[in-house]
């Protein structure tokens, strides 16, 4: 009994949530790593086209709410999203077509591409705001809980309940379904095997007959579509607020560099990884192991390893000493060259 | 004449401010239409944005009234962190009247200010030793504290655990949280592995507050909450709805005659007289003219020191809507014990009293306990 309350602590606070924060960031750092594997920039403008999109979904969203639409349980912002998508999409080609083509054609270094990746950040940074305004929407409908904590209890008879959301669980299947996708797409089919040559080697895949242009396009049309798919699902779990955008940029920055840059799979992992880190550094065991030790006992501490205020410091630690111990990240991806 | 009002009109109060500036507006414009201020002046309002957390946009602002619009009094600023920065750089030197209607840090009970500084709210020393009653009155033994990580925040949270802890209570955990985060569930997360019957949440009610309780509920780590006043509004229970029944609320008010006739002026004018810090708003610019009309002059050096004669007794007691008749008092030579919409009593060094609200959250409603 003892046991099996402290498993359900554990899954309440940190593994539910870690979670489903850890599929959020793994959706944004596909993004990043496949521009990084193509187009060989770190592209921060990404969380800014992820906010945009969001914003589409939202506007959207909130047309079809004014209309009576509805699919309850599920929550409405799911019709929103392929508006979202499409909105992305669409920011990510413009934003190619002026401004990232003239610097590819002018053969700059990657330095120079995420600076002009920096302004279209401050662009679309303002045109969301201008917009949508900076404060906080709610978007979520339908159903909340699939199960809530106090309903865990009842039914269990354990003194520690586990809620689960039900945007947790969309989030979950979301994005199992379109990171599926996007691995089938990248094994299977003639494009996605024409994106990997590309990134690999580009002199052999241009002499080999692949369209750069086409790789390119393809390649945006993804991150736009990851991009709003995983800022829905954000807002929808959290809340909507153009400034956490920015906030969430260096998570995403510290899964695609530890999972190997230029590695899909790599993303997908380091995304968990910088979640869990994330949650559990900052999570106080002592209920936990007062659980598992004997019978009325707590350890006088918190048993905490750091205080929750320093939370997004765990993104950067992770990012010092990947780039100190293996800078090639967890699956050997490229090196950041000058 | 010109009277600034210094609010938090952008950032995280921005919701509980546009009442009060109609509040403290109310005020100058029934003084200033009454056409009996020192011989007939009228008053002219000039509002600039203190926001809630900037300190420099704060001070900035304070400086443009001050030096370029050369208002003669100032209603304002909105937190305790921006008030602390304006009377640091502003205030004290350029020596001008300035009455915050909610700044409650009791930090500033000891500030240098050269006496220009005054409060119609009162210090949240007193709002720890109220909360610490009523929780040990209702038998609660243990509480987790989360605070808004700022002067107001760090402030209340102090003065909370001081007080519940000297009558015997226990904080299991006390864990700031900073304003503006998508998602609050690590902070719930290690209040909660300390435990504790409810969580005490010295925030506000728009940002890092209303998403603590939000992830309190959500993993069911917490479902009664104990709310100071930054927390207590219509907003909360608006978005909460029931989730929050059996919460416990403390925001400045009372009982006094004032409370009703401030609640019917605002209602008339169209915005929330009753809400959060609005009455004390209104008392704030009534003080300052009242002040004036004692000294007889808009000189800030002079008429500070009629700021708390006006206030308390002895003298007629004037509430809310009667600011015309206390003019007219005051011109006569006569005295004046302003009461307005708090109850006004203000003690050394230039601050209320302080008469709070008990509430308690039915059906999705903050409803009026009693007052302490």
């Amino acid at each position: 009994m003892e046991l099996l309350n402290a498993i359900a602590l554990l899954t309440n606070f940190v593994l539910i949530p870690a979670t489903a924060y850890g599929a959020q960031i793994a959706l944004g750092a596909l993004g990043v790593t496949l521009i990084f594997g193509i187009l060989r920039f770190a592209n921060f403008s990404h969380g800014e086209v992820m906010s945009f999109g969001a914003m589409a979904a939202i506007l959207f969203t909130w047309f079809l709410q004014g209309q009576g639409v509805s699919i309850h349980p599920l929550p409405t912002a799911l019709l929103g999203l392929p508006v979202g998508i499409l909105a992305a999409i669409a920011v990510t080609l413009i934003a190619d077509r002026v401004v990232f083509r003239y610097y590819r054609q002018q053969r700059v270094t990657p330095i120079t591409l995420a600076m002009a990746s920096i302004g279209l950040l401050f662009v679309l940074a303002g045109l969301v705001r201008f917009i949508i305004g900076p404060e906080h929407q709610n978007i979520a409908d339908g159903e909340r809980f699939l199960i809530t904590a106090f309903e865990f209890r009842e039914m269990t008879g354990l003194d520690e309940g586990i809620g689960i959301r039900q945007t947790q669980a969309l989030t979950l299947v979301i994005a199992v379904i379109a990171m599926v996708a996007l691995f089938w797409f990248l094994q299977k089919t003639r494009a996605g095997k024409a994106m990997r040559a590309y990134s690999d080697n580009v002199d052999l895949a241009l002499l080999s007959g692949i369209n750069p242009d086409r790789v390119v396009m393809i390649a945006w049309i993804i991150t736009g579509a990851l991009a709003a798919t995983a800022a829905t699902l954000y807002s929808l779990d959290k809340v909507y607020q153009p400034f956490i955008f920015l906030q969430i940029l260096l998570p995403i920055f510290a899964a695609t560099i530890l999972g190997g840059i230029g590695q899909p799979v790599g993303a997908v992992i380091g995304a968990f990884v910088v979640a869990y880190s994330e949650v559990m550094v900052t999570y106080a065991f002592r209920r936990f192991i007062g659980y598992l030790g004997p019978a009325d006992w707590a350890p006088e501490s918190m048993v905490q390893l750091m205080s929750t205020n320093y939370k997004f410091a765990v993104s950067f630690i992770i990012l010092v000493v990947v780039l100190l111990v293996r800078p090639t990240g967890i699956i050997r991806g490229k090196v950041i060259e000058r | 004449m010109k009277i600034g009002m210094l609010q938090g009109f952008s950032g995280p109060t921005e919701s509980l401010v546009q009442p009060m500036a109609e509040g403290g507006e109310h005020a100058i414009r029934e003084v200033s239409e009454s056409g009996l201020l020192l011989g007939g002046r009228t008053v002219e309002v000039i509002r600039a944005d203190s926001t809630c957390i900037d300190s420099a946009a704060a001070v900035a602002a304070a400086e443009r009234l001050v030096t370029s619009d050369g208002v003669h009094g100032i209603n304002g600023p909105t937190c305790s962190g921006t008030t602390t920065a304006v009377i640091n750089n502003v205030i004290r030197d350029a020596g001008v009247v300035t009455i915050s209607p909610s700044a409650t840090s009791p930090a500033l009970s000891t500030i240098d200010d050269n006496g220009y500084f005054f409060r119609t709210a009162p210090s949240d020393a007193r709002q720890g030793v109220i909360i610490g009653e009523i929780l040990m009155e209702k038998g609660i033994e243990s509480a987790a504290l989360t605070y808004t990580n700022n002067d107001y925040g760090r402030g209340l949270a102090d003065a909370i655990e001081a007080a519940y802890e000297e009558r015997g209570g226990t904080i299991t955990n006390v864990a700031s949280h900073e304003d503006g985060r998508a998602d609050y569930s690590s902070e719930i997360a290690s209040l909660a592995a300390a435990g504790g019957e409810v969580l005490i949440v010295a925030g506000y009610l728009d940002q890092g507050g209303r998403g603590m309780i939000q992830a309190a509920l959500d993993t069911g780590a917490f479902d009664r909450f104990v709310l100071p006043d930054g927390m207590v509004g219509s907003s909360l229970t608006d978005h909460f709805g029931t989730a929050l029944d059996g919460s416990i609320g403390t925001n400045p008010g009372s009982d006094s005659p004032g409370v009703e006739l401030m609640a019917q002026l605002g209602e008339e004018a169209g915005y929330a007289g009753d809400d959060s810090f609005v009455p004390e708003a209104y008392d704030a610019s009534a003080l300052i003219l009242l002040a004036m009309q004692s000294a007889g002059t808009t000189d800030s050096s002079v008429y500070k020191d009629h700021v708390m004669d006006v206030a308390n007794a002895p003298g007629e007691k004037i509430y809310p809507g009667e600011l015309a008749k206390a003019l007219e008092i005051l011109a006569n030579g006569g005295e004046i014990n302003y009461e307005g919409g708090t109850a006004v009593e203000f003690i050394e060094p230039g601050e209320s009293a302080g008469s709070f609200r008990e509430t308690e959250v039915r059906d999705g409603r903050f409803e009026t306990v009693r007052y302490h």
